[in-house]
């Protein structure tokens, strides 16, 4: 039943057998067991108190405002990723290592760091909260809130799969469309943007991932104002404290199949298109 | 990109080249003042501005006043707390990262493939639904739990709880970082040592391990760092006492809750700044010991 691979290794058929059955063990306990448990627990009284905590009008609207920050906070990071990837692999210049560890910073933060800058800047007694006062904008405990906690907090995922995918690929595509007569634009749109799809698909699909699921950072900012302010993940949380267990856990399933999805999609992408994505995601 | 790289195209000579920056090497390429402006203007509104205020918002308190927020006797504790059960989880995450990495580069077995998809599954389960599902599985009443109990371990609610969430969320850093290390590794080493006559435990300790070690400690720092910071998968699980199970990140949202912005800050900055302290001093052991492997 286990092949192993290296000669050195074929000998102890035994050890290897163990090593196997004890990582599978390691991964059932620790990982498959907390996934299980999720759609047990959402089941436990039955498909009908199921359906009825997901088409509850609060999980509802929080299935929507998690939808509308995503499309909000995906598409900007996507777009500053495409841009910082551009001038950061196809020029030379000084001072691009210290925008690299910028660009990469927001991954050593803490999420709830992430939330709790936003509130220093537009809360009440932020630097602008006075200013937002009299003017009568609400940034902290609304969207626009939920929105920037997001973008922070999912900021370098699209960047970070485009750049080291560019600097491999070069400019020579690029300089010989131009040498040929193509504009900027044209150049851009056929020859980079094909190149990069799949490894721009990949850093989305992640993003999206991430901003969709992300607790800590908007959970700073939200306030939980339920059927306002609350996004899916923190619905769970607002739920999980009433003690309304199905309801959580229900809300949590719906989290818990868009992760698998991404899973599903991330792992078919490593093999399907592996020469596209950028070195470390090749499998 | 050198000057010679660029080749001179039709009506090279009518248009005039466009003065950059000496800072700038020349390249046909457009859009490079476009992209580097978007680049900046994002990164200074989306990550530079925030980080300022968080640099700056905590001495509002005054130095002594920084010193007296983070030596209460609460603060102390979930700093303590944080770190401390981060680097434990980190550090039981380097054998069992090693032992799952190996598995799913040496050795080809049914499910092999389900099972390396399956180390990503901490990255894409949103926090907040790993945090429940664990606290579900650990509770008293839930199934590993009550095993635990059966031992007299108190699994959720307890330091304990923390450290198997952190496990949890940092495990996949030390797999990945590990995979690709193990599947370039040269075989042609280990059948020298073989051949040499060293044995299995040999081969492992003397030569395998020496060429992992940078990664081993890439991908356990990797983990230490997400753990200290880790919000949604230990709040449910923590129990939350102030004092014994209250982690930082948690303290910050209840210093919000009660408008203490400052001392909230002192507590992001004083995280910040021990983690890349950390991460720095993992960066000079990690160099240290690639060199002495050179030697």
């Amino acid at each position: 039943m286990v092949a192993a691979r290296p000669i050195s290794s074929s000998r102890l058929p035994g050890l290897a057998f163990f090593l196997v059955v004890a990582s599978a063990a390691a991964m059932s306990v620790l990982v498959l067991m907390p996934l299980i448990v999720v759609f047990h627990d959402a089941f436990l009284k039955g498909l009908g108190k199921y359906l009825a905590s997901i088409r509850d009008p609060d999980a509802l609207s929080a299935v929507r405002l998690t939808l509308l920050v995503a499309a909000i906070a995906v598409p900007l990071n996507a777009l500053f990723g495409i841009a910082a990837a551009w001038c950061i692999a196809k020029f030379e210049f000084r001072g691009k290592g210290a925008l690299l560890t910028l660009i990469d910073l927001p991954f050593s933060m803490s999420p709830v760091v992430s939330g709790l800058v936003w509130v220093l800047l537009f809360g009440a007694q932020g630097w602008f909260g006075t200013w937002l006062l009299d003017h009568d904008i609400k940034i902290i405990f609304a969207t626009s809130g939920l929105v920037l906690a997001t973008i922070l907090v999912t900021f370098p995922f699209v960047a970070r799969e485009l750049i080291p995918l560019m600097q491999d690929q070069g400019a020579d595509e690029e300089a010989a469309a131009l040498t040929l007569g193509a504009s900027g634009f044209t150049t851009f749109w056929m020859i980079t943007l094909p190149n990069i799809r799949w490894a721009l698909l990949y850093g989305v699909l992640l993003c999206n991932a991430r901003a969709m699921g992300e607790f800590g950072a908007v959970s700073v900012v939200s306030g939980h104002i339920r059927g306002l302010t609350t996004t899916l993940p923190l619905h769970v949380e607002v739920l999980y404290n009433d003690y309304d267990f199905v309801g959580a856990f229900a809300a949590a399933s719906l989290l818990a199949s868009l992760g698998l999805i991404t899973l599903v999609l991330k792992t078919g992408l490593e093999w399907r298109h592996a020469g596209e994505l950028s070195a470390n995601r090749r499998r | 990109m050198t000057e010679q790289a660029v080749l001179p195209g039709p009506g090279a000579g009518l248009v005039k080249r466009p003065r950059r920056a000496p800072w700038v090497q020349h390249s046909i390429l457009p859009g490079f003042g476009l992209s580097l402006g978007i680049t900046l203007a994002y990164l200074g509104a989306i990550v530079v501005l925030p980080l300022i205020a968080l640099a700056v918002r905590p001495w509002e308190l005054g130095l002594a006043g920084v010193w007296h927020a983070l030596a209460a006797p609460r603060v102390a504790a979930a700093l303590k707390l944080s770190f401390g059960i981060s680097a434990l989880a980190a550090l039981v995450n380097a054998p069992l990262g090693l032992l799952i990495a190996w598995t799913l580069t040496r050795y080809v077995f049914p499910g092999r493939r389900i099972l390396d998809a399956l180390v990503d599954l901490p990255f894409a389960l949103p926090t907040a639904v790993a945090g429940i599902a664990l606290t579900a599985l650990y509770a008293p009443t839930g199934p590993l739990g009550s095993l635990a109990a059966r031992v007299g371990l108190k699994t959720a609610y307890s330091p304990l709880g923390i450290f198997i969430a952190l496990v949890f969320i940092g495990l996949p850093f030390v797999v990945r970082s590990l995979q690709p290390v193990l599947q370039d590794f040269d075989q042609e080493l280990e059948e020298a040592a073989t051949t040499l006559g060293a044995n299995a435990v040999q081969r492992a300790v003397r030569v395998i391990l020496p060429a992992l070690a940078p990664s081993l400690i890439s991908g356990v720092s990797l983990a230490f760092a997400r753990a200290v910071g880790e919000y949604g998968s230990v709040v449910f699980i923590a129990g939350n006492l102030p004092g014994r199970t209250e982690i930082a990140p948690l303290l910050i949202v209840i210093k919000l809750e009660q408008y203490d912005y400052a001392g909230a800050a002192a507590i992001g900055l004083a995280m910040v700044a021990i983690s890349f302290g950390s991460l720095a001093l993992i960066n000079w052991l990690q160099l240290f010991l690639a060199g002495r492997g050179r030697a």
